[in-house]
């Protein structure tokens, strides 16, 4: 059997890496792939702690769908501006995108 | 070592290994397949916990519609970022070190947590988690609340992605 310290691990593993990926991204697509790997690790996470906690209350798994939902609501919105942006300024770097900088 | 865990270990390799590439290759592309590698392997993890119906979702609607959204994406702004050129900026060393820190940090703080090395109880005979899970999402003293919010986030996201992303006259 598994113990829960493997998929925490590798839940914190994954998630480090997203954080990595979101900082160190120059392209706004690849800052949404980091988001999107961040995401599936708190997603590890919540079924993870659903399977060894009590399997009664199935409130992991549920609160695993919303973000599932709002993982999809972000990348349609996300990749909508991305894509609105790069019409506009011909540009998908984030460092360009300064318009709202003082 | 059992066959469970050599395939927990397999499928943690694929994961992070693929995740590491698809925060340091310079194809975009090739970023967007790698980060398909990654959810396909989330979704092993997955059927190992026994969350069956997460498991289905995960493939059709994480690399079903999100991976492909995301290909086309890069496909329609490909021109400008070319695939050769530096794809990192120049805090990449800052943000290396902050992702060792919170990975060091989660760490730490999960050694000292006494449920840690926690096994999993076996799941009763008869247990159904599909119906479990379905039952939770409408029943109006679980979760049918959320459930809703979330389809109306769901709409709202997609009339405000057609907005933004449309083309006005």
């Amino acid at each position: 059997m598994i113990p829960l310290s493997w998929y925490l691990i590798l839940a914190a593993a994954l998630f480090s890496v997203g954080l990595f990926g979101v900082l160190a991204r120059k392209n706004a697509i690849a800052i949404l792939l980091g988001v999107e790997l961040m995401l599936n690790a708190v997603n590890i996470n919540l079924v993870a702690f659903w399977r060894y906690g009590s399997l009664a209350s199935i409130a992991g798994q549920v609160f695993a769908i919303i973000v599932f939902a709002v993982a999809a609501a972000e990348v349609a919105v996300g990749l909508g501006l991305v894509i609105s942006v790069y019409r506009r300024r011909n540009t998908v770097v984030a460092d360009e995108l300064d318009l709202m900088k003082w | 070592m059992t066959a469970i865990q050599i395939i927990f270990i397999l499928s943690a390799l694929v994961i992070l290994g693929a995740a590491v590439m698809v925060v340091s290759t310079k194809n975009l592309v090739h970023a967007a397949l790698y980060l398909v590698a990654t959810l396909f392997g989330v979704a092993v993890l997955f059927a190992l916990l026994d969350a069956t119906f997460l498991t289905v979702v995960q493939v059709v609607v994480y690399i079903g519609a999100i991976a492909i959204l995301f290909i086309f994406a890069i496909m329609l702004t490909r021109r400008e970022m070319r695939d050769q050129g530096e794809q990192l900026n120049g805090g990449w060393g800052a943000a290396a070190l902050i992702g060792l820190l919170t990975f060091g940090g989660l760490f730490l703080l999960l050694g000292n947590w006494r449920g840690f090395g926690a096994t999993a109880a076996a799941l009763p005979s008869g247990f159904d988690g599909v119906v479990e899970l379905g039952t939770a999402l409408v029943s109006t003293d679980a979760f049918v609340l959320p459930f809703e919010v979330a389809s109306v986030l769901l709409l709202a996201a997609l009339i405000g992605a057609v907005y933004v992303a449309g083309t006005k006259k």
